[in-house]
């Protein structure tokens, strides 16, 4: 878990680039096999095997097995399953009982040996000796490969130390059946034919290459090899070419004598075919696996009985130990983030079609549009087990987007006016206190707090002249931080560099912020930012109407404050100061949630945004405190009873501000100017300045029209210009039918059209849309 | 056979500036540097081009998406 906040920002410095991929691919554990596949020194595919028996699907539960062991029947009665030793079911009641249900699948459900040998033969020839398990791995995996291949037992029946298992437990009939197997065209078994020492150099001018299927330093190999029996563990080579041993010392694991067996195959196959012996062997035999498993909220189950011990499972019972299995998976921050989950896949995969997205001359409209809808919530990074963060991922990748012109420009093109807005004349304003000619203090209230409750940030200003000594200057604009979601490190540089100038000019008083998108641009940025919160925590507070015991609330921590512990704290005091029981939600504080707005999510992908808000706001069914504007709006947008703090401090009616609607994009413009405009007179006695041009046609629209422009994002400004374009030009479409006007405008990079009927002193939208593309047609005069 | 059945409807609207029909005529139109050029409805005496809305949000919102990922 995340614990410095250092690390995860500089996960993504430029562009991803190869070695960039691996190492963060090298993150996610995900892909990495379950412990018990990993502890088996076969890999055997057990995770799938158990979802096959809980299905009952029995023959793809024979043919799981039969894929990595080479004689099921016998593997399933003998295996000394190292698997279970690691098995996650163990911290969560017991391990599963891995090994009796191979044994409950081979005994009642024999597959049919397996005719395996479609591969073309080929013309080298291997010698075996011994047919232990060993021998007999060995000289199977060979034959199945198509070389020639003689088996060398000095006894008269194959099997070796098989047969000291008692019968009860290991049947001779099932020995015999299972290694007819082994009866092919490709395979010589020669009976009673011990091997000596003095056989070796023989057998080793007869034959390409030779295994000696014997136990590392057993009495049976040192006979045989003498002075050359140090065997090599990992590659099975003996100090003489083309002659190859048992590396593992013992015979006291079945498994791990079929495991030397198999690698020793292996090294034959590459020696043969004039391949490496010794490189990336590091995948074979047990190891332990890189999967990350959650255990902690898994219920624990006891292992499921036997009803008759030396018998075996039952099918019901088979099928019940079987669905104890965990199905392991990591996929913690699917689990957490809406967007990882909406994609099907997890950060492994994502990475790669991230990666390919970058590399390729053209972006795929896919990729495209997953990297442009992740939130930059920073979650993934908090539950992941090695702090893979996605957000920085999509930022450093959008911004690589944009950097090489391959930003689709309709992506981001809203927000980015909005916020020009925001630093233009309409908004922006910078102001020493009335009467000062210094500033200790500016309070930055930030664009979306003043666009959706622009009556709080007055009476916030006013509080704060009232409460601190020494000047509280005002600044009105936007942070920059829609440019650097976007990844427009250009635009984001330059807003950022004008509002420092402002600040300088103020003489760099300490910087007083209303929200944490705000907070969480400036504060690596500018020394001592302060949110608002922290500052008022222990001040007198001006509670009004029935803010005080409003009774319980449930807190929603924007997600930019993910790791502002002191803001989360003196949030929280000042709810308790307030009189508020507080419902912590189950995934807050460094673990809260986006409500969709951040990353510009909402812009990208409006679909998935609406499940994160629609997801979060289920969390409790109490009322929910945001301390963002954005956060406080959304929810409300979906019908969540949600109050700002600043509600219970600042506001008469309380009912009335849980239920307020989302205030809308064009709404929040009209709020941003008038607040400026109201503050200029209130505070500055600057006269009121009246709206000017196109900002004075009066637009009438109904409900669902105002709806409509929403969701095109269309701003009544927008309509505003096209209308007086309209108007003043005389371009315009009639409809003879009833009187409608249709005309279009492009104010900059979209053309807007608007269907619209004068009335009286205005004009009532009837229709309106838009389009990127642009009409060169020349229109005379 | 009904010569009419595959004729567009006639267009509802009128030139605002001059009150004449519009006829289908070719409008460059360009997005993102690509030149396009197409038939479109217009009032082939002041030039005035209609984009209906069903043209705006269905096949213009295709083009326009295809050369983004250009
Ligand atoms: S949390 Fe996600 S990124 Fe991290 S290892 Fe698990 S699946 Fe991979
Ligand atoms: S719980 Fe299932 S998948 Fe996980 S280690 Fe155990 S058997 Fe394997
Ligand atoms: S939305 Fe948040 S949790 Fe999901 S990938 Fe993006 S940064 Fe990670
Ligand atoms: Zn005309």
């Amino acid at each position: 878990m995340v614990t410095h906040r250092a690390n995860i920002y500089k996960e993504v410095g430029a562009a991803m680039d190869q070695v960039e991929l691996r190492r963060l691919e090298s993150k996610c554990s995900q892909e990495n096999p379950p412990a018990c596949t990993a502890g088996c020194p076969i890999h055997v595919d057990v995770r799938k095997l158990m979802l096959a028996i809980q299905n009952q699907d029995w023959k793809s539960a024979a043919s799981i097995l039969q894929q990595k062991q080479p004689f099921p029947g016998i593997i399933s009665r003998i295996c000394d399953h190292p698997c279970e030793d690691v098995c996650k079911r163990k911290d969560v009641g017991a391990t599963v009982a891995i090994s009796n249900l191979e044994r409950f699948c081979l005994e009642n459900y024999a597959p049919k040996i397996a005719n395996v040998g479609a591969v073309p033969p080929k013309s080298q020839t291997v010698a075996v000796v011994g047919s232990g398990l060993r021998g007999l791995t060995t000289a199977y995996d060979l034959a199945r490969k198509g070389y020639i291949v003689t088996l060398f037992e000095k006894s008269d029946r194959l099997g070796g130390n098989l047969w000291k298992h008692p019968e009860q437990q290991l049947p001779a009939q099932v020995i015999t059946n299972e290694l007819s197997v082994l009866n092919r065209p490709n395979v010589t078994i020669e009976r009673n034919a011990g091997i000596t020492r003095q056989d070796l150099s023989q057998l080793k001018e007869r034959f390409d290459a030779l295994y000696i299927g014997f136990a590392a330093q057993s009495e049976d190999a040192l006979e045989l090899l003498g002075e050359n029996s140090t065997v090599d563990p990992i590659s099975c080579t003996t100090p003489i070419a083309g002659v190859f041993a048992g590396g593992r010392f013992g015979n006291n694991s079945p498994i791990n004598a079929v495991a030397d067996g198999r690698r020793g195959a292996v090294s034959i196959d590459r020696y043969l075919q004039g391949a490496s012996l010794t490189a990336s062997r590091h995948g074979e035999g047990a190891f332990e696996s890189k999967l990350f498993v959650n255990v902690n909220k898994i219920p624990s189950l006891p292992a499921v009985p036997m009803s008759h011990e030396s018998g075996g499972y039952t099918g019901e019972e088979a099928v019940r130990e079987a669905g104890r299995c965990l199905n392991c998976q990591c996929l913690e921050c699917v689990k957490a983030c809406k967007y990882l989950e909406s994609y099907g896949g997890y950060p492994k995969k994502y990475l790669r079609e991230i990666y390919n997205n970058e590399s390729i001359v053209m972006g795929t409209r896919h990729a495209n549009k997953m990297i442009n809808s992740c939130t930059q919530c920073g979650l993934c990074a908090e539950v992941c087990p090695n702090d893979l963060d996605m957000g920085q991922v999509c930022l450093a990748s959008r911004e690589s987007m944009v950097r090489r012109g391959k930003m689709p420009p309709s992506a981001h093109d809203f927000a980015l006016r909005d916020m020009a807005f925001s630093n233009s004349e309409q908004f922006a304003l910078t102001r020493h206190q009335p009467g000062f000619d210094s500033s200790k203090y500016v309070f930055f209230p930030g664009c979306q707090l003043s666009g959706s409750s622009p009556e709080h940030v007055e009476k916030v200003y006013a509080y704060l002249t009232e409460q601190l000594v020494g000047g509280v200057g005002l600044m009105l604009r936007c942070c920059g931080a829609p440019a650097h979601w976007g990844g427009d490190q250009g635009q984001f540089q330059t807003s950022f560099e004008e509002m420092v100038v402002e600040w300088e000019n103020l003489g760099k008083p300490q910087l007083i912020v209303a929200c944490s998108t705000c907070h969480s641009m400036f504060r690596e940025k500018l020394p001592g930012v302060v949110s608002l919160w922290e500052l008022i925590k222990d001040m007198d507070l001006p509670i009004q109407g029935d803010g005080a015991n409003y009774g319980k609330v449930a807190v929603q921590d924007p997600c930019t404050t993910r790791y502002e512990q002191g803001i989360h704290e003196a949030v929280r005091h000042i709810l308790l100061r307030l009189g508020c029981e507080i419902e912590e939600l189950p995934y807050s504080k460094e673990l809260t949630k986006c409500c969709g707005f951040g990353g510009l999510t909402a812009f990208a992908n409006p679909r998935l945004a609406q499940q994160i808000v629609e997801n979060r706001i289920k969390e409790s069914t109490v009322d929910y405190v945001a301390y963002c504007a954005m956060c406080r709006d959304r929810f409300a947008a979906h019908g969540k009873r949600t109050l700002h703090l600043l509600d219970l401090i600042f506001a008469d009616d309380l009912q009335n501000a849980a239920t307020r609607p989302d205030s809308g994009f064009s709404q929040r413009h009209e709020h941003r100017a008038r607040l400026k405009r109201t503050l200029l007179h209130k505070f500055w006695q600057t006269p009121q300045e009246k709206e000017r041009g196109y900002r004075t046609i009066k637009i009438i629209c109904n409900e669902e029209i105002s709806k409509l422009m929403e969701e095109r994002l269309i701003f009544i400004e927008d309509v505003q210009q096209v209308i007086e374009h309209a108007e003043g030009t005389g371009s315009k479409f009639i409809n003879p039918d009833n009187g409608n006007y249709l005309a279009y405008f492009r104010p900059a990079r979209v053309t807007y059209w608007v269907e619209y009927q004068p009335q009286e002193d205005g004009f009532v939208v009837l229709n309106a849309y838009s389009h990127r593309m642009e009409i060169v047609e020349e229109v005379k005069p | 056979m009904n010569k009419t059945a595959n004729l567009p409807p006639k267009p509802v609207w009128k030139c605002g500036k001059c009150g004449g029909e519009l006829k289908h005529g070719t409008v460059k139109i360009t997005y993102l540097g690509n030149d396009l050029r197409v038939e479109e409805l217009k009032c082939l005496n002041c030039g005035l081009v209609l984009i209906t809305e069903e043209l705006a949000l269905g096949k213009m919102f295709e083009v326009e998406q295809s050369l983004e990922d250009k």
